[in-house]
């Protein structure tokens, strides 16, 4: 880091020793990221930031886990609301790998089936997609078998 | 649905063996659920008569007032409990995705009799009976489908199942409005099967070798003033069918309005009353195939 601001801002969020560090998070979908990742549930140490200043994104927010690894099947489920995400994997205070999120090929839960009159807005069914297009994204439903695309796309609450 | 060619095949063997001798004890100390949440007159006559042609025992409701539905059961409930009762579950629900979800929950097969708009199997099944029967083959078919094919599910299924097969011609003849969606068209480009789009009826009709019907209801029009412009150029009459092939024969789903004059019902090539009674064997054939009884 010899960028001063860019130190400055890492500090604004406090380092941890072991852990993950998720990056480049819009920040409006900071909870929705903490919701499915389940990090609400969790009695890791967590501290996050939002509205950081982000020279590509303008508002990012960033949120920092210890002693908590992720799997990439997990950690993929956020692509659909932080497509731009960046993990750093830490040991000791260091970054020793890093990872980027990727769309996966199918979506259980998280997303909603845009057509209200599919069966999964109707009755408490986990919803189901598969991955049609991932750039721009489009998610055909299991059940009803429409295509919700990118635009049309709304998270689940975790309460649904 | 998702039926390979060799079991659409299957089920078109099936079928007509059913033809040829309608009365099977199949079903013998069976019970089949008829679960019909919302009425549908014609597919729930005929599945009753396959189950009772099978020699089945048939319990369940005819619309969803009469079920407990009304007291705020959910589907998953019903299903629950009524796959206790019975050994196969016929299902008709307004909602889409309704039969994959029923069928997910419940411990005997659901056979789905229309989910919505979504899909209607056993109407693409005796369509496609009723094709191999009338034209002794599946392949190599000039198939032309009329009025509503935006919305019409017995369109879009039966364009998916035709596709299996080899050499299909498609001709989709609908109004600006109802004209086939575009995710159709491109899989039948992807598929290098050729399609062509004409707004009205001409002497293109002579190539066909099945012409599909459909209604088109005023209820699908944005603007009432479009639907009095195309409301009557969707109307087949007898004396269109003058240079047709001798082969050709009329398809409609029923109910009809309108879109097939009566003076069609009398010519030879009108098939759409037959292919409602083929609706019966298909439906045997489908009962039959599902619980493995043939």
């Amino acid at each position: 880091m010899k960028d001063p601001i860019k130190k400055k801002l890492k500090l604004k969020v406090s380092a941890i020793s072991e852990g993950t560090v998720i990056d480049h998070i819009p920040s409006e979908n900071l909870f929705k990221v903490i919701s499915i990742l389940k990090l609400d549930k969790t009695k890791n140490m967590i501290t996050f930031g939002a509205n950081l200043d982000s020279e590509k994104m303008g508002a990012k927010a960033i949120i920092k886990i210890s002693n908590k690894f992720f799997e990439d099947d997990d950690i993929n489920k956020i692509a659909l609301i932080a497509p731009n995400a960046k993990l750093n994997i830490i040991r000791d205070y260091e970054v020793v790998e890093k990872k980027v999120v990727k769309v996966p090929d199918e979506v259980i839960g998280i997303v909603k089936c845009f057509n209200p009159k599919c069966i999964t807005n109707n009755e408490p069914v986990t919803t189901s997609f598969r991955v049609i297009s991932k750039l721009p994204l489009a998610l055909k439903c299991l059940y009803c078998e429409k295509i919700t695309h990118e635009n049309q796309i709304v998270i689940k609450k975790s309460s649904e | 649905m998702d039926y390979s060619k060799d079991e659409y095949l299957r089920i078109m063997e099936l079928a007509a063996d059913f033809e040829a001798n309608p009365n099977q004890t199949l079903l013998d100390g069976k019970v089949v659920a008829s679960l019909f949440f919302e009425p549908s007159t014609r597919t729930r006559l005929s599945f009753e008569t396959a189950i009772n042609r099978l020699g089945g025992r048939i319990i369940g409701f005819s619309d969803s007032n009469s079920s407990s539905v009304t007291k705020g059961e959910t589907l998953h409930d019903t299903i629950r409990m009524v796959s206790n009762y019975a050994d196969l579950i016929v299902m008709r629900h307004p909602l889409e995705g309704s039969a994959r979800y029923a069928a997910e929950i419940s411990g005997v097969p659901v056979i789905n009799a229309g989910d919505g708009a979504n899909q209607h199997p056993t109407q693409t099944l005796l369509d496609m009976y009723s094709i191999i029967k009338t034209q002794k083959t599946l392949d190599n078919l000039n198939i032309f489908m009329v009025g509503d094919l935006k919305y019409g599910r017995t369109v879009h299924s039966l364009l998916m199942a035709v596709s299996q097969f080899n050499n299909p011609i498609f001709n989709f003849i609908a109004p600006e409005e109802l004209q086939m969606p575009e995710e159709y068209k491109i899989y039948l480009r992807e598929k290098k099967i050729r399609y062509f789009e004409h707004r009205e009826f001409s002497d293109i009709i002579s190539a066909a070798d099945i012409v599909y019907m459909t209604r088109v209801q005023k209820e699908r029009f944005s603007d009432p003033i479009e639907y009095e412009k195309v409301k009557n150029v969707y109307i087949l009459t007898n004396s269109m069918l003058a240079n047709t092939k001798p082969n050709m024969r009329i398809l409609h789903p029923l109910p009809r309005v309108n879109e097939i004059h009566p003076d069609v019902d009398q010519n030879e090539k009108a098939y759409y009353f037959d292919q409602a009674r083929n609706g019966v064997f298909t439906r045997e054939a489908i009962i039959a195939h599902t619980l493995n009884l043939k």
